[in-house]
């Protein structure tokens, strides 16, 4: 099953990526998708630690890692937001 | 009624107000936040200021953050300006502009606003320092500022 992934801010830098499709098995949710990109290691797992200092959206909706993940879902992952 | 706009633009209180209360004597209180850039933070010079933002998210979370506004108090239109691209200290970043029959649910809706925006709409910023740049780090005081309505709602 495939989704899109986008990066946002310091993780974009971080990661030295913008989007990507990523393929996972499915059924699948956030914390899944979450596992198969810290499973890449080095600034991914470091990144993306149990800290907690990243949000996931799915659909441009904020989700939480049991947030089930569907086809063409568009994943977005960033720091936790700072505007205003 | 509301209006939502993104824009790198900068924007003028005066004619936001004046568009907001034109031809509509129903409106008895305007309550307005900007927000601005600063010269320093956390200890550090600030020279410039870049905003980035999830585009088709913002609209989403901004307009779900009005909605609920909406839901909790008795208003009659909003406006949230948010300002994205490369910014300087004294510049405006943000504004909100709440209209109601009365002050008290203007005052405490565009508070509210303010509130959720600065932890759930997905702007994120940048700063330039003689040091270099650096993102900036969220704040505990902000989500803090954003669960007491939580808090206040359920008790």
């Amino acid at each position: 099953m495939m989704v899109s992934v986008l990066y946002f801010a310091s993780l974009r830098e971080l990661f030295g990526l913008e989007n990507e499709q990523l393929v996972l098995p499915v059924p699948a949710d956030v914390s899944a998708l979450i596992a198969a990109l810290r499973a890449r290691g080095g600034a991914w797992s470091d990144a993306l630690g149990t800290d907690r200092r990243w949000r996931v959206a799915v659909n441009q909706e904020l989700a939480t890692m049991d947030t089930k993940l569907n086809v063409g879902d568009e994943v977005a992952i960033f720091p936790p937001v700072t505007g205003g | 009624m509301t209006t939502i706009r993104i824009q790198n633009q900068d924007f003028d209180l005066g004619a936001e107000l004046n568009a907001m209360r034109a031809g509509n004597a129903k409106i008895g209180a305007v309550a307005s936040f900007v927000g601005l850039v600063r010269d320093v933070n956390d200890g550090a010079g600030v020279s410039t200021l870049t905003l980035e933002h999830y585009p088709a998210m913002t609209r989403k979370a901004l307009g779900g953050i009005v909605d609920e506004a909406c839901a909790r108090w008795e208003l009659i239109d909003v406006t949230v300006i948010h300002r994205v691209g490369e910014l300087r200290p004294t510049d405006q970043i943000v504004l909100v502009m709440v209209a109601s029959r009365h002050r008290g649910d203007a005052f405490q809706a565009c508070e509210f606003v303010m509130d959720y925006l600065k932890t759930q709409a997905p702007f994120w910023k940048k700063e330039s320092t003689p040091q270099g740049e650096r993102w900036v780090e969220a704040r505990e005081s902000d989500e803090l500022a954003s669960s007491r309505w939580r808090v206040e709602q359920d008790s």
